[in-house]
């Protein structure tokens, strides 16, 4: 039933691209949610730095995603474009600001704090409209030929809000832990504090989302509730469960890892719940991976590629994180 | 009806964004290359003041590529959201290039962009000049791939179109190597090292109006002299050949830029000033110089060349713009020479570091690399209409199909926040570059900008600007 081909190779490279780009941006997006609950300015400045070396790399997931699907999938990337078209340009909106407020926030002071604030609502904007534009795509895309045929607010749902509200609060989670693995003193404490909240939210947003999206479409229920995928239909949320003992668990003994380990395995596993509902589709409810592909010759070419270079940057991103890795150092400067 | 505006509004929101991105690319490209130099020279000569210009520089650098990435990732995603027919049309063809400029160099930028900027006292000097190195080398992928893809849709060859009409590959070596890659990539990358030079030698001349014996000042200005000095030259006999290419591949695009409007069947003349005239097709005013622009394109006096009257109205670029942005460039790359000439000669007199009025004309023409590189990708973009794929795909075929409301509403967005954003930075920027440059010690921890840890933060408040 798994066709393994090209395009199927493919659609597994774009899927991790995206899923690497959600655990890891979403940890410094989630820092920058979480801006405003720590204090001024010694525990912003430190959160900053224990992002700052490795932002730029987490974000060049995203451009992977989006010139990969351009590249590979040049259909569904022109169909959901458009589509998506004002979460799409809000999130851009969010990355630009919360991006330059890097450098922005240490080169003013009277100015610091509005940068402080563009930090946090550039990182929830941009958070929350790539959860709306993920509940689109679940809810499905409608196409006419080979381009969007829907109008431009189709993207606006109560299901796509609850998405977004979703990834606000899982991002935050991730941020949560990440600091809690990062920093030590008022900020660990602080952080602690911050994740117990939000993993509470985190995990009932999931298993509502769950909940509704088979509903969705009979097709989703079909896919989740029968054949060989049912065994994931019990293993993904006992798994779930599973992690979110663990967090607490490490929440509650001062465990300092745990928690981002464990946080990341959820958003691992709901990664792959997504997956489970969309394959063999793209865009639901009408482009299947084979409709979107590019033909053999530019899936072959960027393979090549791929295969080369991936490797390297997995190896020279570990690099990076191991030059910056154990808690931040509250004495060191940022430049 | 809304078709049309929805159009003209995408084209602007494009031509917008595009401006702004290509400004610090143009600057990080240069600045990276020049950085990796300094940094080597620290390296190899164990020289502090290198290191102190490096720290001086780093900074503005951090902030200038910070406001490059986050305007090129709304590039990225502007194809898609306002070109999608483009995007599903040339996918194929461009999207892999695309895709091979994300791994091998935006990647490698980034990788190594941490290490750079923090990480001197974890790594260690050498593997410090190396991811420098990285991200020079980075910057200049970069420019490959998205020039590649550039030229492409300026000069298409090696593909072929299937039967949902997507251009698809045939031959990879003709896709990435088309006709006008060449000549696009050593101008611009000669445009974005001249843009620097001038930027590095502006900022060393302002110092040295202020303290003439800074030795930081010195070597910016000596180095960034030098460096106009090669590259203006060049500039200039890398644009002729790519003029005679574009001759050979986009004719009516020339003919804008040289604006015949008539052919002229034994010699055109060069036409150095005039205003054109779009109704009477012609140029009023025309200060001309007979047979020179025969020469020039085609190396001999009386060659006939073709004008506008051979084109189609409708495929006719738009004159005016085509036309005006070409002699800013050209007359902006004339006065870099002169610059470039002025500086020799009065380090050839012995007075490079007290010259007044070298300083003055250098300050001045600081900025001039970004007019001319704007000047200069305006005149390859509008002379190109009104195709997105030259002779392939119109503009106006390559459009989403999107609401002129929706394209009204992020084209505003855009322009509020650019304007807001890249304003706040270019007064950082600016700041930066006027901090005393001796100020700045050897060891990196005492930089100016030692912000942020904990016992610091205090502390930070007094150092951090030093020019307010
Ligand atoms: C990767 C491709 C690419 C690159 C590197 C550039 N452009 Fe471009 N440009 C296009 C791809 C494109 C396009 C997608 O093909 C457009 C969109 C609409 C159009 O007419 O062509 C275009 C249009 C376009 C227009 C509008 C022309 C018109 O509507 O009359 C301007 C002024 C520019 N561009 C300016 C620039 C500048 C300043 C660039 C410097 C970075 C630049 N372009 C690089
Ligand atoms: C319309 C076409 C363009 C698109 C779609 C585009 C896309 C992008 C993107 C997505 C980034 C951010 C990468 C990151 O996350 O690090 C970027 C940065 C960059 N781009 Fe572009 N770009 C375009 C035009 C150009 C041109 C014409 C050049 C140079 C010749 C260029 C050179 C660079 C460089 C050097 C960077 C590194 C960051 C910086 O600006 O300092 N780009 N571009
Ligand atoms: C003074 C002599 C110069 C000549 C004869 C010249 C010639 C040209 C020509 C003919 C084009 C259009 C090519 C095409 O679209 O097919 C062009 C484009 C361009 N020029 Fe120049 N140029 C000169 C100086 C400069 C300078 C000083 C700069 C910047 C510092 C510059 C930057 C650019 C850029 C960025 C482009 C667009 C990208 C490209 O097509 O390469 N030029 N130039």
């Amino acid at each position: 039933m798994m066709e393994f081909d090209l395009a199927f190779i493919w659609a597994g490279l774009i899927a991790f691209a995206v899923l690497a780009y959600v655990v890891l941006d979403g940890f410094d997006l989630g820092v920058g949610i979480l801006f405003p609950f720590l204090k001024e300015t010694r525990e912003k400045d430190l959160a900053m730095n224990s992002v700052a070396p490795v932002w730029d790399g987490n974000e060049t997931w995203l451009v992977l995603g989006g010139g990969g699907l351009f590249a590979v999938f040049p259909l569904a990337y022109a169909v959901v474009m458009p589509a998506l078209y004002a979460p799409i340009i809000a999130m851009l909106i969010g990355l630009i600001f919360r991006g330059v407020a890097f450098e922005y926030r240490w080169r003013t002071q009277r100015w610091q704090h509005w940068w402080d604030k563009a930090f946090f609502a550039g990182s929830t904007l941009a958070a929350f409209a790539q959860g709306v534009a993920l509940g689109a795509l679940v809810q499905g895309i409608e196409v006419d030929g080979r381009a969007y045929a829907g109008g431009n607010w189709d993207w606006l749902t109560p299901f796509s809000m609850l998405v977004g509200v979703a990834v606000v609060m899982g991002y935050g989670l991730l941020g949560a832990t990440w600091l809690l693995m990062k920093t030590t003193g008022s900020v660990n404490d602080h952080a602690r504090r911050l994740a117990r909240p939000l993993a509470v939210a985190t995990l009932a947003l999931i298993g509502a989302v769950s909940v509704i999206t088979p509903f969705l479409d009979p097709i989703y229920l079909s896919r989740w509730f029968s054949g060989w995928t049912i065994a994931f239909t019990v293993l993904v949320p006992a798994l779930i469960l599973a992690l979110a003992v663990l967090m607490f668990s490490g929440l509650r003994s001062g465990h300092d890892t745990w928690p981002f380990l464990s946080a990341l395995g959820i958003f691992v596993l709901s990664f792959i719940g997504i997956g489970v509902s969309f394959y063999p589709h793209i865009v639901p409810p009408s482009l299947t991976i084979w409709d979107a592909a590019a033909p053999d010759k530019s899936l072959l070419f960027v393979l090549v590629g791929a295969a080369v270079l991936i490797p390297m940057i997995l190896a020279y991103t570990a690099y990076s994180y191991w030059v910056f890795r154990g808690k931040v150092d509250p004495n060191e400067g940022y430049h | 009806m809304f078709g049309i505006e929805a159009l003209d509004l995408a084209r602007f929101q494009f031509a917008f964004t595009v401006s702004f991105h290509i400004i610090f690319p143009a600057f990080s490209i240069g600045l990276a290359s020049y950085l990796a130099v300094l940094n080597g020279l620290h390296l190899i000569s164990g020289k502090d003041i290198y290191l102190k210009v490096f720290l001086f520089w780093k900074k503005i650098f951090a902030v200038a590529f910070g406001m490059g990435v986050v305007s090129g990732i709304v590039m990225s995603y502007q194809f898609g959201t306002n070109w999608s027919v483009f995007s599903d049309k040339t996918g194929p063809v461009l999207g892999p290039l695309m895709a091979y400029e994300v791994l091998s160099a935006f990647f490698l930028e980034a990788g190594f962009l941490g290490v750079m900027l923090f990480g001197r006292e974890r790594v260690g000097p050498g593997l410090h000049f190396f991811a420098t190195l990285m991200v020079a080398i980075g910057t200049l992928m970069s420019a490959t791939w998205i020039l590649s893809v550039n030229s492409w849709m300026q000069t298409p060859a090696g593909y072929a179109i299937n039967d949902v009409g997507q251009f698809v590959p045939e031959d990879w070596w003709a896709i990435v190597f088309n006709p006008s890659f060449p000549y696009r990539l050593t101008h611009m990358v000669l445009a974005a090292y001249l843009t620097t030079a001038l930027v590095v030698g502006g900022v060393g001349a302002w110092h040295l109006l202020r303290d003439s014996t800074s030795k930081s000042a010195r070597l910016m200005f000596s180095m960034a002299m030098w460096m106009v000095l090669i590259t203006a030259p060049l500039q200039i006999v890398a644009g002729d050949f790519h003029g005679i290419n574009t001759l050979e591949h986009q004719p009516a695009k020339v003919m804008a830029m040289e604006g015949h409007y008539d052919s002229h069947p034994d010699g055109a003349p060069l036409i150095l000033f005039g205003i054109p005239n779009p109704e009477e097709k012609r140029i009023d005013y025309a200060i001309q110089i007979p047979k020179l622009s025969s020469l020039i394109l085609k190396h001999d006096l009386n060659a006939p060349l073709d004008g506008l009257d051979t084109i189609p109205d409708e495929l006719e670029p738009p004159v005016a713009i085509v036309f005006w942005s070409f002699r800013v460039m050209v007359g902006l790359g004339m006065a870099m020479l002169g610059l470039a000439l002025f500086g020799v000669w009065q380090r050839y007199r012995g007075r490079l570091y007290v010259s007044p009025w070298l300083h003055r004309a250098a300050i001045a023409m600081g900025p001039m690399g970004f007019v001319a590189v704007l000047a200069g990708w305006i005149t390859t973009e509008v002379g190109r209409q009104p195709y997105t794929v030259y002779g392939l795909l119109t503009t106006a075929q390559s459009a989403s199909p999107l609401e002129a409301s929706a394209v009204g509403a992020s084209l505003l967005s855009f322009i509020v926040v650019y304007f807001a954003v890249f304003g706040a930075g270019t007064f950082y920027l600016i700041r930066l570059m006027g901090r005393p440059a001796d100020t700045a010690k050897g060891k990196l921890n005492e930089g100016p900008i030692r912000t942020a840890g904990l016992t610091q933060a205090a502390g930070m408040a007094k150092t951090i600007n030093p020019a307010e």
